[in-house]
């Protein structure tokens, strides 16, 4: 039995879970007229008190301290607060990115940030979970709530065609990531990371136990969106409204990342020389196939799914360098997810009633228009490239620095020259912003707080060049603790 | 024959039948028969599970999954008027690649269960529990004890699949019929009914 002291770890979650249900109630009496203000205030007001509240239990706890709760399945450690973090900044700008989108579209429903809010539930759930059942539970949270939020404007049959291939392939690697687990448990008698992990180092060579982590690592690629699991992934950011596609870039993001982190690094660390292989080509295979294919895209959601792609790839290959490897990984996740939010945000600011500027035409002369909002993209699209002076680039150079020093330098040498293939696109909607005629001379509409945020998210790629060593070193701190 | 041996061919018996019936569920034509199927399998894991003492887990599948779950889903496959599938129309250019891949991943895992069985022993017995020893308590204790974190997500993931599911189908449409409560309360005497004052009239027949 446990007592009330004993929740507080799981503080953060009880109030993201309770705030999920007010603002499930309160939005029911918001209108369109009232464009949700209310709601999305709620929602940011939420993820402030879980900074809070998640920073000040951080801070309290001694050094690589880890709290195991609910006996067992509930996991608080270093690795997970910081993630965590990262989790709720990302959600404030979502919040007001898809605020901006649906009041466009005169879509605004209560339901829409409920929803967002119980997928951050499931995110944190994921992130902290420590029993393979509380991490399958978080992984389908999240996974049904985004499910819904792709298929939310019924009316548009690209969106709903989307949800549909979203939800079966989904459910289809759900299926195997739960196959892997019974097998693991077969093998292993225990569902338990760390018992697991001590049951691994017991009996090592076991056919079962491999066998289970081949299929567990393809959920996880399915989650990533790593190749061949990734087809999925440009359907389904094309087709979804520009809000969900924002949130789909997002926080899952971490979360997969989080669970790869948990069950690889940590439950599965003793056969190391097992998955080291297959996570290597699930990289090398992404880096390669994401920057091609994001070549000859028109769409720019698809082309920054594709770029996602060779994005998740890139982390991918932190994984094979070790314990230094994770870190670097870790900090190319938190980085890239900065820049796609970003990115993402702006494709949603051109976007006006019913239609959504995906296309890179749609951003032609955008200096002319907008001189600030191009110089915005502009940051994001070079950070993004991974051109020196922006973090992208030192995101990368921790990646390679990792991978090189274990001797893997044919697959530095290999990630570059792809990374350097696809400096090309992003080079494109650049040229396309700064010397092609505009055709439109609409002005953009936002409103003060979405052009702030968009403003912070995007110089951010600046910004975060001061607590660059800082933040980097912190990464290793708590991955170490794992 | 022996209680153990007539355990054993019961065993047999019950999972050739779960697995016969489960094959039947996806390669049957008529969907009716593929929810009937299931309902056999059911019944047979039920049976798997009473060979093992866990007579509240068995009693309980039959009362959900067999009296509830698929007879709901009997009524919804009738009321949908779902078409026979022709073997023609399941047949896609992919069949012979999904096959050929299937059937190696089935020889895989034979071998590799055949290697394991070789290699190590079964698990031990199964732990006899005496009369007094109630199944129910030992369930309740897992899910609200041992797994009280993972039963609650489980709960907000089914809030969540109820929120999304009337989010995608309550739609309000021009010809629909529904009734709005708060319009009624609120209506206006005023708005309907006018209330004419008029000079009161002298009946016709009375005068004469």
């Amino acid at each position: 039995m446990f007592g009330w002291s004993e929740l507080i770890p799981a503080l953060p979650e009880l109030l993201v879970l309770a705030m999920a249900c007010v603002v499930l109630v309160v939005g029911l009496y918001s209108t369109n007229k009232s464009g949700g203000g209310f709601i999305v205030f709620l929602s940011v007001l939420t993820m402030l008190f879980a900074i809070i509240i998640t920073a000040k239990d951080h801070v309290a706890t001694v050094e690589f301290s880890r709290q195991l709760l609910f006996n067992g399945t509930f996991i608080r450690d270093g690795f997970g607060d910081m993630l965590k973090i990262v989790v709720y900044i990302l959600m404030i700008a979502v919040f007001f990115y898809a605020k901006q989108s649906l009041r466009t579209n005169q879509n605004v429903r209560g339901e829409y940030f409920a929803l967002l809010l119980f997928a951050t539930l499931g995110c944190m759930v994921m992130i902290s979970g420590y029993n393979f059942i509380s991490l399958y539970l978080g992984l389908e949270l999240v996974a049904l709530s985004s499910y819904a939020l792709v298929a939310y404007s019924r009316t548009d049959i690209k969106g709903n065609e989307a949800a549909m291939k979203y939800f079966i392939l989904g459910a289809m690697a759900s299926g195997l990531f739960l196959y892997g687990v019974s097998l693991l448990y077969g093998a292993t008698g225990t569902l338990q990371i760390d018992e697991m992990a001590s049951a691994i180092a017991r009996q090592d060579n076991d056919m079962l136990m491999v066998l289970g982590l081949i299929f567990v690592l393809v959920g996880i690629a399915f989650k990533l969106g790593a190749v061949p699991f990734h087809m999925w992934l440009p359907d389904v950011y094309q087709g979804a409204p520009i809000a969900t596609t924002t949130f789909l870039s997002s926080a899952p993001k971490i979360a997969a990342f989080a669970l790869a982190v948990r069950i690889l690094s940590e439950g599965m660390e003793n056969i190391f020389d097992y998955w080291q292989p297959m996570v290597a080509s699930l990289a090398i295979l992404s880096i390669i196939i994401g920057n091609i294919f994001a070549l000859q895209q028109e769409n720019l959601k698809r082309m920054f799914a594709y770029s996602t792609i060779s994005h998740i790839g890139f982390m991918l290959l932190g994984f094979v360098g070790g314990a230094d490897g994770v870190a670097a990984s870790m900090f190319y996740m938190i980085v890239y997810l900065i820049m796609a939010v970003g990115g993402f945000g702006l494709i949603m600011l051109l976007s006006t009633k019913g239609i959504e500027a995906e296309n890179i035409s749609d951003f032609k002369g955008l200096n002319q228009r907008n001189g600030w909002y191009a110089f915005l993209m502009l940051l994001i699209l070079f950070s993004m490239a991974g051109i020196p002076p922006l973090v992208g680039f030192f995101a990368k150079l921790y990646v390679l620095q990792a991978i090189i020093a274990q001797g893997y330098i044919w697959l530095a040498v290999t990630a570059v020259i792809f990374a350097v293939i696809g400096a090309f696109y992003y080079l494109r909607v650049v040229k396309v912003m700064y010397f092609d005629e505009s055709e439109t001379d609409q002005a953009i509409d936002v409103s003060f707080d979405v052009k702030a945020i968009l403003s912070v998210n995007a110089l951010a790629q600046l910004g975060l060049l001061v607590i660059l060593p800082v933040l980097f070193q912190y990464c290793i701190y708590v991955t170490q603790s794992l | 024959m022996t209680p153990e041996l007539l355990q054993q061919v019961l065993f047999y018996l019950f999972g050739a039948i779960a697995i016969g019936s489960g094959m039947a569920v996806v390669s049957v034509k008529n969907t009716v028969y593929s929810a009937l199927f299931l309902v056999l399998c059911f019944f047979n894991v039920a049976i798997l599970w009473l060979l093992i003492e866990a007579e509240f887990l068995a009693i309980i599948l039959v009362l959900v999954y067999v009296g509830a779950v698929m007879v709901l889903f009997l009524f919804v496959i009738m009321m949908l008027d779902v078409k026979k599938v022709t073997r023609s129309q399941l047949k896609s250019g992919y069949t012979k690649a999904a096959l050929l891949i299937a059937a190696a991943m089935l020889v895989q895992l034979i071998m590799l269960f055949a290697y394991r069985l070789k290699s190590q022993l079964p698990a031990d017995d199964l732990i006899r529990q005496g009369a007094d020893y109630s199944n129910v308590t030992e369930i309740g204790r897992s899910i609200f004890i041992d797994y009280v974190y993972p039963f609650e997500i489980a709960a907000v993931i089914l809030l969540v699949a109820i929120i999304a599911a009337i989010m995608l189908t309550i739609r309000k449409r021009p010809e629909n019929k529904q009734i709005d409560a708060s319009k009624q309360i609120h209506v206006n005497p005023a708005d309907r009914l006018r209330m004419v004052s008029m000079d009161a009239e002298k009946g016709d027949g009375e005068e004469s």
